[in-house]
């Protein structure tokens, strides 16, 4: 015997290779009729059984007030906290002393989605949001100023579950 | 004279253009029956349900960048799709597909060329298919791909003689190798298929490992040989070699439908092959031959995305241990019968011979079935405990 192949023993209806084949020939044939589970994404975007989480973190979006003004008090906490380090803020002060960002850019290349900047704000100003599609055709197009950021307008991400805030 | 030069050329040109045009649609098939079986929906974007995705993939495969490997032989590497891609189109040329039809200056016989010698052609063209895998293993000077040249070589030289002889059956039976012969003596007893239940059988396993495919797909095995015999291969002539499958597969399928399923004949009926040659008739019995194969190629597909691969020794223990002593002794058993009923009781081929030779297969088959169901083939070729 030229190869020797170690073959363990097993019982008959183990090792049938026709009975087993018919059996997958049944199987397979019987998937063919039955629903298909794709979803058709650029029509369909959501499902009964599948819909985008309200907890998910996705392309950020600023608050605004009655006059249509950022929440935005310039305090300098979202870009202290953010671990990627891609919120540039530079604050400015108005004549009554009220602080408001003179720039406030993210870079969604260099965002890791973790969500502290929400997490952190205290003015409730900027949050990550229920949204994943942005694609662009430049990259510089990817740094979102405050003009874009507060035009957003899908809904905001609640962080967590409002049923279960505590996460119990 | 020039009667037959131009309807030879037509016929030349539509059964070319119909084998590809259903190739491509062949591909696009395997893709969603493979999706459907695996409760997706597939490819279903490019024109209405994906009808159009194969005309994306040739021109995707047109435009890509042809890669040539710096050590390989640039003839035979060039060379190689081609061989492959001939002899899988040049084998369809004598099959029947249809009913002859009438036209304004003659009769028309629905087949590109009815030789003679019919199907001595088809084993001698089909097996010339091997070169062009050998020869692309061989001309990439890569060792994956010269072991699934070798492969290839190995199997289909194998699996060739079990179908060769399972065919032998045909013959006795017909006596006759010419195709639109085979054909013309089923509808006036009953299909191949019933008087030869196991020839068919070796003959559709010899079939799918002929034509390289799951589970005999050995040559290509992507797990074991990245690609097999086309991994160096890109663009256009990758492509061929995916054409010449399919159009090997399409080939197959049309020679069991021919065999051992009537070829063009609608079942139940003589109406298609008696009296004056219609129109409709043609049209008609060209349905049912395009029916007859697409059930096989579905068949294929369904294998294929069903059954996981042989190993290599089973592979050869299948083919040898096997099939071939299988058809060798189906051979002798149903000369003997055909013998006996031909010259002791003196019967031609009709529906009498026909049950009486079935009777026969169903014996061999459920004693077959009995043998074969106690693991031997997984088993492959290790001892038997004693």
């Amino acid at each position: 015997m030229a190869i020797g192949v170690k073959v363990m023993k097993r019982p008959t209806e183990q090792t049938s290779y026709l009975r087993a084949t018919l059996k997958g020939m049944a199987l397979t044939f019987s998937h063919l009729l039955r629903p298909k589970v794709t979803m058709q994404y650029p029509e369909e975007k959501s499902s009964k059984d599948w819909t985008l989480s309200s907890r998910w973190r996705g392309t950020h979006r600023m608050l605004t007030d009655e006059q249509g003004r950022a929440k935005c008090v310039a305090c300098g906490l979202c870009p202290q906290i953010c671990p990627a380090n891609c919120i540039k803020l530079v604050p400015g002060e108005d004549e009554q002393g009220n602080r408001y960002p003179l720039i406030y850019e993210i870079d969604e290349f260099r965002c890791i989605f973790c969500g502290y900047c929400q997490e952190v704000c205290p003015e409730e100003a900027i949050h990550v949001g229920v949204h994943y599609e942005n694609s662009e055709y430049s990259r510089d197009r990817f740094v979102y100023d405050l003009e874009r950021l507060t035009a957003q307008t899908h809904p905001v991400s609640t962080l967590w579950d409002p049923s279960d805030p505590k996460g119990e | 004279m020039t009667f037959f030069l131009v309807s030879s050329f037509i016929k030349m040109f539509v059964v070319f253009n119909l084998i590809m045009v259903g190739v491509a649609m062949l591909t696009l098939l395997e893709r969603r029956v493979c999706a459907w079986m695996q409760d997706r929906l597939g490819p279903n974007r490019v024109g209405p349900q994906g009808i159009l995705q194969p005309a994306a993939d040739g021109l995707k495969n047109i435009l890509k960048e042809e890669t040539s490997p710096a050590m390989a032989d640039k003839t035979l590497f060039t060379l190689a799709p081609l061989v492959s891609f001939v002899p899988a189109l040049v084998t369809f040329g004598v099959i029947p597909f249809a009913s002859p039809l009438p036209t304004r200056w003659g009769v028309v016989p629905m087949v590109v060329a009815d030789l003679p010698v019919g199907f001595l052609y088809i084993l001698a063209i089909s097996s010339l298919g091997v070169y062009g895998i050998v020869l692309a293993g061989w001309a990439s000077n890569n060792k994956y791909a010269l072991l699934g040249g070798l492969r290839a070589s190995a199997q289909m030289i194998s699996y060739e003689i079990a179908m060769g002889m399972s065919t032998v059956a045909v013959l006795l039976l017909a006596g006759n190798v010419t195709l639109s012969q085979v054909i013309a003596q089923q509808q006036h007893g009953l299909w191949f298929v019933l008087p030869l239940t196991l020839g068919f059988v070796i003959f559709f396993v010899s079939a799918l490992a002929e034509t390289n495919r799951l589970p005999f797909d050995l040559p290509e095995a992507e797990a074991e040989l990245i690609a097999g015999y086309h991994t160096e291969y890109s663009s256009m002539k990758f492509s061929m070699f995916y054409i010449a499958e399919y159009s090997n597969m399409v080939t197959a399928s049309a020679l069991m439908a021919t065999l051992f399923f009537g070829g063009w004949d609608i079942p139940f009926t003589h109406w298609d092959d008696t009296g004056d040659p219609t129109v409709l008739k043609t049209l008609l019995t060209l349905a049912a031959f395009s029916l007859k194969t697409f059930a096989f190629l579905f068949t294929y597909i369904w294998v294929r995305w069903t059954l996981p691969r042989f190993r290599y020794d089973q592979l050869m223990a299948l083919g040898w241990k096997v099939l071939l002593p299988l058809a060798l002794s189906y051979i002798t058993i149903l000369a003997t019968a055909i013998w006996f009923i031909r010259v002791q009781i003196g019967w031609l081929y009709g529906p009498g011979m026909a049950l009486i030779l079935l009777g026969v297969n169903v014996v061999l088959l459920v004693a077959l079935v009995w043998w074969l169901d106690r693991g031997r083939i997984v088993s492959g070729i290790a001892e038997e405990p004693a």
